[in-house]
Parts: C-alpha cells; sequence; structure tokens
C-alpha cells in the first residue's frame, strides 16, 4: 500500500496547473511528431530537450513534458501508417501490415480508434507495470557497489546494440566510439585535460545534448536531402478516406483477448535491456499471428492485427522506463534520450533516485497515467486534426525541424562552436547510419561514459589497484554472464529476426532509427 | 569496400586516440587506475571492431550520386555559414536564409521556398522569442 499512497503523492505533484498544461501538449506534439515520417520519439524528444531546458523548467516539468512526447510519439506512429503505408516511426512498422489494408477497405477511421484504443490499454498496463516492478529493482540495485555498477553499464552496451544491429562489430564500434567521445575534457578525478588538444572549449567535454540533437535530429534532413525525388522520397502516397472513427463493439471486443496478451509480452521485451518498442511490436504480432490467425486473414485487414503491434510498442514504451529510472541504465533508444534529460537537469537516475526525488519520480509516473487518458481523448475524436497534419510535406518540415535543432542548442550555451561541432555530429550520424552503424550505443557512450569510468576506478581503487574485484562477487559475475549472452545471441538470433523485419516492412529503409 | 575504408579510418582513429591516452600527463596525486587506463580500454574495442570490418566488411550501402553527395555537402556548407553568421546578422535574417535554402533544396519552389524561409524564421521568432523568451542570437537590427 506503500507504494499507491506514493503514487497519490505523485498526482498531487501531476495535478497542478502547469504540469497538466505541459502533458497536454506534450501529448499534441508527440502525436505530431510520432506521425510525420522522418521525426520519430527519439529525434523528437531530443529537439525538445534543449528548449525544456533552456526554458528553466524544473526537472519535474520538464521530465514530464519529454516523457509525454515520448508516449505521444508511440501513438502516432500508427496515424501514418495506417493512412499512407508509411511508418512514422520504426515500431509503427508492423501496423502497416494490417493497418494500410484496413484503410484500403474504407475502414481507415475505425482502424484508427481501434489502434488508439490498443495503444491506451498496453501504455496503461505498462504505466502500472512500472510502479510495481521499478521499486523491486531498486532494492535489487541498492545491493550494487561501483564494481556491480561497472559490471551493469557493460551489460547495458553489450545487449543495446544487440537488436539494433546485425553486425555486433558495429555495436562494438559505436559503443567505443561514444565512450571516447565522453572521454574528452578534464578528467573529473585528478584535474588533467585528456583528448583537448589545447582548444579551451573542449575542457567542459561534448555536451552530450550537441551530439544528441546532431545525430538524430540534423542528420534525419541529410537524410531526405539524399532521397529527394527517388522513389523512397514519402512525400507521395495515395489519399485514403477516413471513414467512421467509432469501431464497432464487436470488433473492440474481438481484439480483448489479443490486447490483454500483447500487453505483458510487450512489456517484457520493454525492460529487456537493448529490446525497446520496435521489438515489442515486432514479437507481439507474430505471436498473435501463431496464435490466432486461423483464417489466414492477418495481413489482409484483420483488427487483430492493428491491435497487436499498437499494445506492444506501447507497452514495450513503458517497459523500457523501468531499467532507465530504477537502474540508470536505459532500454532503448528514445529511453537513452530520455537519461540525457536527468543528465542534463543533474538528477542522477538509479536507485537513489526514488529515495532522494521521490517527487520527480512519482510525479512523473503519475503523469504517464494523465497523459495516457489525456492522449486517448485526443486521439479518438481529434484524430481528423493530426491525419490533416500529415499532409505537410517534408520540403517544408525538414528546414523547421534543422533551426529549430539549431536554436535549442544555441539556447543552452550561445556559443556557435557548439553549432559547428553539431553540424560535425550531423554529417557523421548520416555516414554511420549508411553504413549501418547504430547511433543508439554512440549516444549511451557519451552519457554514461564518465560514470563508467568513476565505476570502474572507484571499484579498483577500494581494492587496491586489483583489478580481479570486477569479477569477485556473484552478482558481478551474473551481471558479466548476461552481458556475454545479449552480446554473443543476437550474432545468431539477431540476424533472423532482422531479416523477417526486413521482410514484413517490404518497403523503404527511411525511418531506420531506433525507437 | 566502403567498410573496409570505414575500418581503416576507425583503426587509425582507435590507434590516434590510443596514443593519446598513454601520453595523458599524470597529476602528482592520482589513483590506482590513472586517467589511462579507460580510454586505453576503449581504444582496443575501436580497434578490434575496425580491424573485423577490415577482414569482414559488409555489403556496400547505397552511396547517392555525385550529385547528390554535391547536395548534401552544399547543405553543410550553408549551415557552417549559418553557425557563423548567426550572431552577425541575427536570428531572423540568418535563419530566413538557412531555412530558405534548405526548403528549396527539398524541393520546394523559389516562391514558396521564399515563404518558408520568412515563416519558418519569424514562426520561431514570435513562438521562442516573444512568447516563451529564450534567448536568440541578437543582430545588428536588434533581432
Amino acid at each position: 500500500m506503500e507504494l499507491l499512497s506514493s503514487l497519490g503523492d505523485g498526482f498531487l505533484v501531476a495535478l497542478t496547473f502547469q504540469n497538466i498544461g505541459l502533458a497536454l501538449l506534450g501529448c499534441l506534439l508527440g502525436t505530431i511528431m510520432g506521425a510525420l515520417p522522418g521525426l520519430g520519439p527519439s529525434n523528437g524528444v531530443a529537439i525538445l530537450i534543449p528548449l525544456a531546458f533552456t526554458l528553466g523548467l524544473d526537472a519535474t516539468p520538464a521530465l514530464i513534458l519529454l516523457t509525454s512526447v515520448y508516449y505521444g510519439a508511440m501513438y502516432g506512429g500508427r496515424i501514418s501508417s495506417i493512412l499512407l503505408n508509411i511508418p512514422g516511426d520504426e515500431p509503427a512498422m508492423m501496423t502497416c501490415l494490417d493497418g494500410y489494408p484496413m484503410a484500403r477497405k474504407g475502414q481507415a477511421g475505425e482502424a484508427l480508434a481501434l489502434s488508439g484504443i490498443a495503444s491506451f490499454v498496453g501504455a496503461f498496463f505498462a504505466t502500472w507495470g512500472l510502479v510495481f516492478l521499478a521499486p523491486q529493482l531498486v532494492k535489487v540495485a541498492l545491493l550494487f557497489g561501483p564494481a556491480e555498477y561497472f559490471a551493469l553499464f557493460v551489460l547495458a552496451f553489450a545487449t543495446l546494440g544487440g537488436i539494433s544491429s546485425t553486425n555486433q562489430a558495429k555495436a562494438a564500434f559505436a559503443a567505443a566510439l561514444g565512450l571516447g567521445l565522453a572521454m574528452i575534457g578534464v578528467d573529473t578525478q585528478t584535474g588533467v585535460p585528456r583528448f583537448t588538444f589545447g582548444e579551451v572549449h573542449l575542457y567542459d567535454g561534448i555536451d552530450f545534448l550537441v551530439a544528441i540533437v546532431g545525430l538524430f535530429a540534423l542528420s534525419e534532413v541529410f537524410i531526405f536531402l539524399e532521397h529527394r525525388g527517388t522513389d523512397k522520397d514519402s512525400s507521395t502516397g495515395p489519399k485514403v478516406q477516413i471513414g467512421r472513427i467509432i469501431p464497432p463493439w464487436s470488433m473492440v471486443r474481438s481484439c480483448i483477448p489479443t490486447m490483454a496478451r500483447t500487453s505483458v509480452l510487450g512489456f517484457i521485451a520493454g525492460v529487456l535491456p537493448g529490446a525497446g518498442a520496435s521489438l515489442g511490436s515486432f514479437i507481439s504480432y507474430s505471436m498473435e499471428k501463431r496464435l490466432v490467425d486461423r483464417e489466414n486473414t492477418f495481413g489482409t485487414g484483420d483488427p487483430r492485427g492493428v491491435a497487436a503491434p499498437e499494445t506492444g510498442n506501447n507497452a514495450a514504451a513503458g517497459g523500457a522506463l523501468v531499467p532507465m529510472l530504477a537502474l540508470g541504465v536505459p532500454g532503448s533508444g528514445t529511453t537513452a534520450v530520455l537519461l540525457a534529460v536527468l543528465l542534463a537537469l543533474n538528477i542522477t537516475p538509479g536507485p537513489l533516485l526514488f529515495t532522494n526525488n521521490p517527487d520527480v519520480v512519482w510525479g512523473l509516473i503519475a503523469a504517464l497515467f494523465i497523459g495516457n487518458v489525456m492522449l486517448l481523448v485526443l486521439n479518438i475524436p481529434m484524430i481528423g486534426l493530426f491525419t490533416r497534419v500529415l499532409m505537410v510535406p517534408p520540403r517544408i518540415l525538414m528546414p523547421i525541424v534543422a533551426m529549430i535543432s539549431f536554436v535549442g542548442i544555441y539556447g543552452i550555451s550561445g556559443s556557435t562552436f557548439d553549432l559547428v561541432v553539431m553540424i560535425l555530429f550531423g554529417i557523421g550520424g548520416w555516414v554511420l547510419r549508411k553504413l549501418d552503424v547504430p547511433l543508439v550505443p554512440i549516444i549511451l557512450g557519451t552519457l554514461l561514459g564518465n560514470e563508467m569510468e568513476v565505476n570502474l576506478r572507484r571499484a579498483v581503487t577500494i581494492a587496491d589497484g586489483d583489478y580481479s574485484v570486477l569479477f569477485g562477487s556473484p552478482l558481478t559475475i551474473g551481471l558479466w554472464s548476461i552481458a556475454i549472452i545479449g552480446f554473443i545471441m543476437p550474432m545468431v538470433a539477431g540476424k533472423m529476426l532482422k531479416r523477417r523485419m526486413q521482410l514484413a516492412k517490404k518497403t523503404g529503409e527511411d525511418t531506420d532509427l531506433v525507437d | 569496400m566502403s567498410d573496409r575504408i570505414f575500418g581503416g579510418i576507425g583503426l587509425v582513429l582507435a590507434i590516434f586516440f590510443g596514443i593519446q591516452a598513454t601520453m595523458i600527463e599524470v597529476a602528482f596525486m592520482s589513483d590506482a587506475v590513472g586517467p589511462s587506463v579507460f580510454p586505453i580500454i576503449v581504444a582496443t574495442i575501436m580497434g578490434l571492431a575496425s580491424i573485423y570490418f577490415l577482414v569482414k566488411p559488409d555489403p556496400a550501402p547505397d552511396w547517392p550520386q555525385a550529385g547528390r553527395l554535391a547536395e548534401i555537402g552544399f547543405a553543410v556548407l550553408v549551415l557552417f555559414a549559418y553557425a557563423q553568421l548567426l550572431p552577425v546578422l541575427g536570428f531572423v535574417v540568418a535563419t530566413m536564409f538557412a531555412a530558405g535554402y534548405l526548403a528549396w533544396r527539398l524541393g520546394s519552389k523559389p516562391l514558396e521556398a521564399v515563404l518558408v524561409g520568412i515563416g519558418t524564421s519569424v514562426g520561431i521568432y514570435v513562438v521562442f522569442r516573444l512568447i516563451l523568451g529564450l534567448s536568440l542570437a541578437r543582430g545588428p537590427f536588434g533581432f
């Protein structure tokens, strides 16, 4: 019951005029960003971080705004999947399979409403899962010492690359690149400058916000420049009639068992490190196809085929918040970006967050519940509004995205140097995406690099320079084993999975960002 | 082939990073590990991954044609110029040009590009400066 009273306190925090307004704004912006092809949750949140930061929002309101964007984007991704057969973001890819055929049959409105309900169910259950699971995980995490934390960080890197890349060497390279970037600047423990080459701007390190906005948001602009006018150009698509927007009760009822199963499955997929929402929607769809598709209607506009991936990806989105809040180790790309928010606000996530800043944690969780209800309300009656937003072509949208990225970064520091670094990250991000190098480990490296090194040095220093302390306890050995398995397994299973996902999506690789 | 070049660059980067790491001057008071060990571990991982690309490259991606590469290159140059000119010209004027250029290159007709440039710049100025009070670059005209 202690949990429920904490949650009650959270609602007191969240139910202020400002916070509700921010949640509403976040939900609206998130849905729009999710719906627009080329803007997904991770780059959407990335663009907004510097803004939330420079507006001088406190930790709780800033987090409420950005997690509402995160949840909203998970809702929004389905809109373009259903109407245009172009996933608004990667997790919404599987929704194309049955959503677009439904739209072609004149059931676009029903598909949108049903997927809205499915999203709500998934996110609602996942938020409850977060309430109950995160405090348990915190109890485990309180046993962690520096050696365990170091092993945990290794685990995060070993598994995060896993699903998003077929080539583990590329994931490892990306992680090393990110960690290397984090090393730039004055060493926190001895005060000697490292890798600064006498450039004063580099003494306080590369701001990870600059890296994130460059890699995620600006590289997208280059992708669009590259694909303009080719068949990968997503601005051309047939128009679809919306039709009725309230699905018949029988259709919703037929989907209830599907939603129940995929909520659980999606949540688990989200909690596991490195999987995230894309995997959540993929395995949800595959499992439901196996279980209930007796007449082979999946793929031809079966409502259950719309409900399954949407429930799955929203449940996974909630699940991914569990390790991020409880351990400070994100479970997916967007939660890695959310981790950046916490760090930028000088809040250290992890077990101590729950004891030191309970108002932040529980206020955030309460805001998720509120945001989720708002999203349901926004997404059913007002769906017409969002479909109109989809008509904004990239040639108008992308300049705005680019300019807002600049505004955000310039707002933080007011320095031209940071803008130049951001452009370099943008072009680097474009090249790395062409080469199929995942960007999330880079971000995670720049975020966690210093923390990881501090834990390594602390552990070894406490043990008087004995490195074997890193493998010295059962807990560390357990974490190392999971890390090794997590790194090796995708080499076998990941290829298969990726190939099936590729087959499933068939069209283009425009939205190859992770969730 | 792309992966081989990438691996080569990565290897050079890793070696450079590793050498730089060993050259970090140690402060007279240091912990048992010191500031060089972790960067050396990172450089080793990067180096090993790069060697893997050299030995076993993935199939090359579809690189855009020279024209498109130039397109991206020009966009980068414009953005660099934008970053430098922002404090000189002020936010509104600089952004008008940069946003207009991007809109034009992304397929807008010239008139539309001009409108997108003006709209983006004035729109952002109104929302972020006038409503939200964010500090944007001030030019000679005060905006």
